[in-house]
């Protein structure tokens, strides 16, 4: 079974490969892609189902014994992260093929799009399944380097711009979270996280809190907490639609996951949990406040995944497992959401010509489709009943009352608000751009809405007019997806509550590395 | 534990040169500071390593004690490789930057949805049409006709308003 687990980085790792070398048959390359990620999706799943019957997983990369070799660890989270992400990670490499189809791929250089993307997968991956720090960081900066490349795909000025923002905070992010693996080397004497959580009573408690911090900031930039969140409304809308699709769905979770690990292996103590409540309280309220003043659909959307990764923290912070499980919960559905609107928001600028919701108008009368899939993952986000947007905040707010006291209940009450404001931002792009007519748009300037014969124009704006049904159909099954989340919310919660209670102690982490000598010093 | 006092300073001086350099607004800059930084980590892990010791050989006459932690070793040099991977693509971004930009520098932009927010403009000026109409997938053909003839394909591209020109 052991043998499962570094499949899911060497399968993407050897079709980046493969998909490089056949640069110049890009029917064969999108194969290649489409059967690495495919691999990963039914890996992924197996190791879900394995570790879910039988246990949690460790492999001893190259047979050196932990924790002195590398130690890959599957566990219930680890295996859940997995599976979604190659949910995702298969929908928006179908997404993009089924624009690169239509576009003739000339807009963006194809040949390096699919080894890029399969390296990020291999990245995202890795980072999951990472037993140490040191190879956290490593698949940190796989997936980030391919980023870099992903959000400067076609180097035009614009994506330039944004990409320099990107690539420059995640630098100083990477340096962070290098910084304090070093100082935990000095601390601990050691890189391997179940290590890491035997060994860190022994240091005396102000130097805990240094490192604890540390990681804190460096895992804080990549989740787009606040006040590290600045950069990712700038960055992300610039990029190619299924790009920024696909990092919202899944970069900043993983910042977020390796929060999870860091609150409930690495320092289980309740010490910083206010702050980071206060953390989460702010992340979620400026986030939706900015979301509310935008004009463009796909700026809007980033500052809503801003605040809604305060969601998540506010889970990871309560720090009982049933704050753990809900947090849980809310990534699954808040990675499969928010990639559903970015698609969305994808085609909505495919048909109508621009994502800014004042230039748009008519878009139901135009696109029903559209209109459909725009609106269901909407309304999912916003968290309406019965959807799983609501199910996650109420799982949060419960687990938030559980533990009472002020902060909590300022969390609920702001929750509830923010997730007001949510639906207020998403649903006034709903009135603009699909229901008012064109004639109601302030000084409206393209007619983009007549039908494209009519216009003098090239062979390509005719075409960009006709959404391709590849991506029509992956945004609709990814829209089926997220109400899967709702209709089967009951067996992904039980999984769920199992993380919660598997992340309750620290020990159990340990056990997987160290099967039978958790919680006593060893000496060597 | 013992450290080296000079590794130590070594360490500072190029953690804050570095740091100064990455505030800067010139790419350029960005990237030595970037660089700084990263050599500023790497004499981190070093210095964590403790004191300098025979090679990790085992030999069967140096013990276990003499020898030098050879993890942090290891823990350098991928991030050495790391380090120069990245330094290479911000080479190739910093030049791409500097032939997209107008006045030849290579400086940092500020963001035009910023500005337009800032100015209370939640909406669209002509001058950021432009910007805009990079931002899509396609672009407006120069044949292409506006509807209302107030603005034409080239009023577009170059940003500004019919009635200016005229």
């Amino acid at each position: 079974m052991n043998t499962l687990v570094p499949l899911v980085v060497l399968i993407p790792l050897f079709g980046a490969a493969g998909a490089l070398i056949l640069a110049r048959h890009p029917r064969l390359q999108r194969l290649v892609a489409i059967i690495a990620l495919s691999g990963i999706l039914a890996v992924g799943i197996a190791l879900l189902v394995i570790v879910d019957s039988s246990g949690p997983l460790a492999m001893e990369v190259g047979g050196w014994s932990a924790p002195y070799g590398i130690v890959l660890v599957v566990d219930r989270l680890s295996a859940l992260m997995l599976v979604v992400s190659a949910i995702v990670l298969l929908a928006v490499l179908l997404f993009s093929v089924g624009q690169g189809l239509a576009d003739g791929d000339a807009e963006t250089p194809v040949s390096i799009y699919y080894p890029t993307y399969l390296i990020l997968a291999a990245g995202v991956s890795n980072a999951f399944i990472a037993g140490d720090l040191f190879n956290l960081y490593v698949g940190f900066e796989i997936l980030l380097v391919s980023s870099y490349v992903l959000i400067t795909l076609g180097g035009t000025e614009q994506r330039i711009r944004a990409g320099v923002t990107y690539i420059v905070v995640s630098l100083v992010s990477s340096m962070i979270f290098l910084a304090s693996i070093a100082m935990i080397y000095g601390a601990l004497g050691t890189v391997n996280i179940a290590d890491i959580s035997r060994r860190m009573a022994e240091i005396p408690m102000d130097v805990q809190i240094i490192l604890h911090v540390m990681l804190l900031i460096a895992f804080g930039i990549k989740a787009a907490v606040f006040p590290l969140s600045f950069w990712l409304p700038d960055s992300y809308p610039t990029a190619p639609a299924p790009v920024t699709a696909v990092f919202a769905g899944l970069l900043t979770k993983v910042g977020v996951y390796s929060i999870i690990r860091a609150e409930t292996v690495i320092f289980p103590g309740p010490e910083l949990n206010p702050v980071l409540m206060v953390v989460a309280l702010f992340t979620m309220v400026i986030g939706v406040l900015g979301a509310v003043a935008q004009a463009d659909i796909k700026r809007m959307l980033s500052f809503t995944l801003v605040s809604h990764i305060g969601y998540m923290i506010l889970g990871v912070a309560l720090g009982t497992p049933e704050g753990t499980a809900a947090a849980t919960y809310y990534i699954v559905h808040h990675i499969v959401v928010q990639t559903t609107l970015f698609l969305a928001a994808g085609l909505i600028e495919r048909v109508g010509g621009t994502t800014s919701i004042n230039k748009l108008g008519g878009l139901l009368a135009v696109s029903p489709a559209v209109a459909a899939l725009y609106f269901l993952p909407a309304l999912n986000l916003g968290g309406i009943p019965p959807f799983s947007g609501f199910l996650g905040k109420l799982a949060l707010f419960q687990a938030a009352a559980e533990q009472g006291g002020f902060l909590a209940w300022t969390l609920i009450g702001a929750g509830a608000f923010v997730s007001l404001l949510t639906l207020y931002a998403l649903i006034r792009v709903w009135s603009l751009a699909f229901w008012r007519t064109n004639d109601e748009v302030d000084g409206y300037e393209f007619d983009l809405f007549t039908p494209v014969v009519d216009r003098p124009g090239t062979a390509k704006v005719k075409k960009a007019r006709v959404i391709p049904r590849l991506m029509l159909t992956t945004t609709a099954a990814m829209v089926a997806v997220g109400v899967a989340l709702t209709v089967f919310a009951g067996p992904l919660f039980g999984i769920s509550e199992r993380i919660g209670q598997n992340l309750e102690k620290s020990s159990t982490y340990v056990d997987i590395v160290f099967p039978g000598d958790s919680g006593e010093a060893i000496d060597d | 534990m013992s450290a080296s006092l000079i590794l130590i300073v070594v360490m500072a001086v190029l953690y804050a040169s570095g740091i100064y350099l990455m505030l800067e607004r010139s790419m350029t800059r960005v990237l030595v500071g970037f660089l700084l930084v990263g050599n500023a980590t790497n004499l981190l892990i070093l210095i964590v390593a403790g004191a300098q010791g025979a090679a990790p050989l085992v030999d069967g006459e140096t013990t276990a004690g003499e020898m030098s932690d050879p993890l942090p070793q290891a823990l350098v040099l991928t991030a050495i490789v790391i380090t120069f991977a990245v330094t290479a693509f911000l080479l190739a971004l910093i030049y791409r930057s500097w032939r997209l930009s107008t006045e030849g520098e290579d400086d940092m932009e500020d963001d035009v949805d910023d500005i337009a927010m800032r100015e209370g403009e939640g909406g669209v000026t002509a001058e950021q049409l432009e910007e805009i109409d990079s931002d899509t997938e396609f672009e407006v053909p120069d044949d292409f006709e506006t509807p209302q003839g107030e603005l034409s394909a080239d009023d577009l591209k170059s940003g500004t308003r019919g009635e200016e020109k005229r």
